[in-house]
This record gives C-alpha cells, structure tokens and sequence, in this order.
C-alpha cells in the first residue's frame, strides 16, 4: 500500500511527460523513464495512445493552414531594401556635412567676422544641400528592391523553377546560389517549387539550357530544375 | 514504444546551421535572410495565424517578425534554438496586434478563420470521424490552450522551450499542458467523443 503511495506521484510525473514523449522532445534520460513505466503500465500505455492521436490530429490541423502569400515576402524584402538604402543616404549625407564643414573651416575667422554676406550664403547654402538631402532620403524610404540599382529589375534576367534537395541544408543552398551566382525570386510556390535567377541578363534557349544543366549537376542541393519565363 | 528517435543531433545541426545564417545576418547578407525565411517563414505563419486567427494579420506580423529578425540578429545570442527565437519575437507581436483589437471583433475573425466545411462535432460523430471532430475541438480550445498545445505536438519545444517562449516556469508549463488536454477531453466528451481520460 505504502509503495504503491510513492509511486502515484512518480506515475503523475511520468504521465505529464507523455505529450512530450510523443513530439521526441525529451532528454534521453527522461525518454528512457518513460519508455520503462510504458513498458510496464498498461493504463499508461493507453493513455500514451490517446496522447498519439492529439498530436497527430494537432499537426494535420496545422497543416491545414496553408502558407502566407508572397506579398509577405514582398513586404519584408522591399522594407530591409529601403533601410539599406536609407543607410547608405545617410552615409552619404553625413560626408557631405563634413564636407561643408571643412570648406567652411578652410575660411578663416577673421574672413567670417568681416564677411557677413560670405557666411549668409555658406548657411543658405548649407540649408539647401540639407534640404535637398532630407528629401532625397524620404523619398528613398519607399524605395523597393525592383527599384535598386545594384539589382537587376524583377523582370529582368533569366529564370528557372527549382526544387531544392530535401537533405540539403541552409549553407548548401547559399553556397550554390553564391557559386553560381544565383538569386532567390519568389516561392516556395506548392510543392516546393522556387523560382530563381540564375542571370541577371536575358538569355537565349540553348544557353539557358546549358545553364540549368549545370545547376541540375548540383544534385546534392537540387531535386529538380526546369528553364523558366 | 518510440514514436519517433530522439532526435537531438539533428536539432543541434539545424541550430548551427541557423545560428551561421543568423551571423551571417547581422553582417548584412540579405541572401541569408532569403534563406532563413525561406526554411521557417511557413511554421512561424501558422503559430501566428492560430493565435491572431485572421490571414491577413499573419502575413502582415510575419513580415514584422522577419524584419526584427534583420535588425536585431547581432543580439542572438544562442542560448535557445533560433526557431524558438523566431516563435518568441512572433509571439510577442501576435500578443500586442490581438491587444489592439476590441476583444469581440477579435473572437468573430477568429471563428471566422476555424470554420471548415465540416459538419458540426454531433454530425461528425455520427459519421464515426472522431479524427474530425477531435480537429474542431481543438480549435475550440482557448488561445492560451491552444498554444501549448500547437507549441508541444506541432512545433516541438521541449518543457524548457516553452517555458522560455511564453515566459512562465517548467512546472506551469506540464500543468498547462495537462489542463488543456482536460479541457480538450471536456469538448471531446460534449461532442460525444469520451476517451475514458482523465
């Protein structure tokens, strides 16, 4: 009787383990806890079951889900573009300062405290540049990635629909659109499909073909991969 | 009776992968983003759509997410897995967005987003689908439940995680489990499903 008192709370213990259990999150020691009193514990076993079924009917009901749509993507890529941008033009903005800075530095005290009109078309001057500045940077901030100079236009170039590898891992994938100088367009689209850039120029049939033979040689990182519009 | 093998080197090689993406990140790779994105956009999508239960907020968090993931990677510090960083971040932003809005609005998008074509749980019974019915009960639970409930079977975090994620200690974190699969057996029994547990 007093034994099987001690063990109600090591059961209880156990069986809240069970949800977790099921997912393969334990640590080994805790697994193989559980493993023992499952092999020795019927009521435990059926329980264990019933957990089963949750987590079965929890992941069917997420992956009924769907995926969000590429405009998320759209969304977040084209905002780190404009804070890239916006970066950079305040880079720029700030050397122009020091610039001015320096240009007025190069005039001398004495010149300044004679030259009242000098140092009145400096500070319009300087004003203006601000100005210009300001604006230029505002209107940077919604600036989107198609309208980066430093990338090729989103219509612009030569695609292919790729599948990747799914044993291949995050660092296969970016060295091989590194190595082949590859860009990620859109997707996934259903069934894993990415549509991706493999030149930022238009190119014709035959050597678009040779191209995605290449790539499809990178068997260790793509499934499957066809030419695309 | 192992479902599945414990799986803990495969958790450290994704974690290490994702960490060097997120290194990579903090540089200023936007390729790296791309990536990242690309391997846990969908997961932290479905986290976020079971809380807030409209498609259109989601997507427009996980954009929020993604974008806190680009300026805020020089902070990962890697004391948990970057997935469950992710869901963290996600999770802080579903809480505020669900804040903002007038709770009754919010239940009406929310059932909006559970309905499916499926008959009611008592139709569903007679049709023996208990698969079903235990789907549209899950659905029922509270946001709280639910959420454990998805972050345990679907997203995988162990005791700790989810005690780290949502912010409350191990012990609360098996007491809620165990409280949201009673109330999930209590919705189960009224549909006329009774498992004999607890």
């Amino acid at each position: 009787m007093i034994a099987s008192r001690d063990k109600a709370p090591e059961r209880a213990d156990i069986e809240s383990l069970l949800p977790w259990h099921a997912a393969g999150t334990l640590s080994r020691r805790d697994a193989e806890r559980v493993e023992r009193a499952l092999a020795n514990d019927a009521e435990l076993a059926r329980s264990f079951e019933l957990v089963r079924e949750e987590m079965a009917e929890t992941i069917h009901l997420n992956e009924t889900l769907g995926a969000p749509s590429a405009r998320a993507a759209q969304r977040l890529f084209a905002a780190i573009d404009s804070e890239n941008a916006s970066v950079k033009r305040r880079t720029i903005s700030f050397d122009l300062g020091g610039w001015i800075a320096g240009l007025i530095e190069q005039v001398s005290p004495r010149t300044l405290a004679w030259s009242a009109a000098a140092a009145a078309v400096a500070i319009v001057l300087q004003a203006g540049l601000l100005a210009g500045l300001f604006i230029g940077e505002r209107g940077a901030s919604y600036r989107t990635a198609s309208y980066d100079e430093a990338a090729a236009p989103v219509g612009q170039g030569a695609f292919a629909l790729v599948r990747f590898n799914p044993t291949a891992s995050a660092a296969d994938i970016t060295a091989f659109f590194e190595s082949h100088k590859a860009s990620l367009v859109e997707g996934p689209r259903a069934g894993g499909i990415y549509r991706i850039r493999v030149s930022a120029n238009a190119l014709p049939h035959d050597e678009l073909n040779k191209v995605v033979a290449g790539l499809a040689a990178d068997k260790s990182v793509v499934a499957f991969i066809v030419p695309a519009q | 009776m192992l479902t599945r093998p414990i799986h803990e080197p495969i958790v450290e090689m994704q974690a290490t992968s994702d960490e060097a993406l997120i290194s990579r990140i903090a540089a200023g790779d936007r390729l790296a983003m791309q990536v990242l994105y690309a391997r846990h956009h969908v997961r932290v999508y479905r986290f976020v759509l079971r809380l807030v239960g409209n498609p259109t907020t989601a997507e427009d968090l996980i954009s929020e997410v993604f974008l806190d993931v680009w300026r805020q990677a020089g902070k990962f510090e890697a004391r948990s897995a970057a997935s469950t960083w992710l869901l963290a971040i996600a999770r802080f932003k579903a809480l505020s967005a669900m804040r903002r809005k007038p709770e009754e609005e919010l239940d009406e998008e929310t059932a909006g987003a559970i309905e499916d074509p499926a008959d009611d749980p008592e139709v569903a019974v007679e049709k023996k689908d208990k698969a079903q019915v235990l789907r549209k009960c899950l659905t029922a639970l509270s946001p709280e439940h639910r959420e454990i409930i998805d972050l345990v079977y679907y997203h995988e975090k162990s005791v700790e995680e989810v005690a780290r994620l949502v912010g409350i200690p191990e012990a609360t974190v098996k007491t809620r489990m165990f409280y949201a699969r009673k109330r999930l057996a209590e919705l189960l029994k009224a549909a006329g499903v009774d498992r004999g547990w607890p």
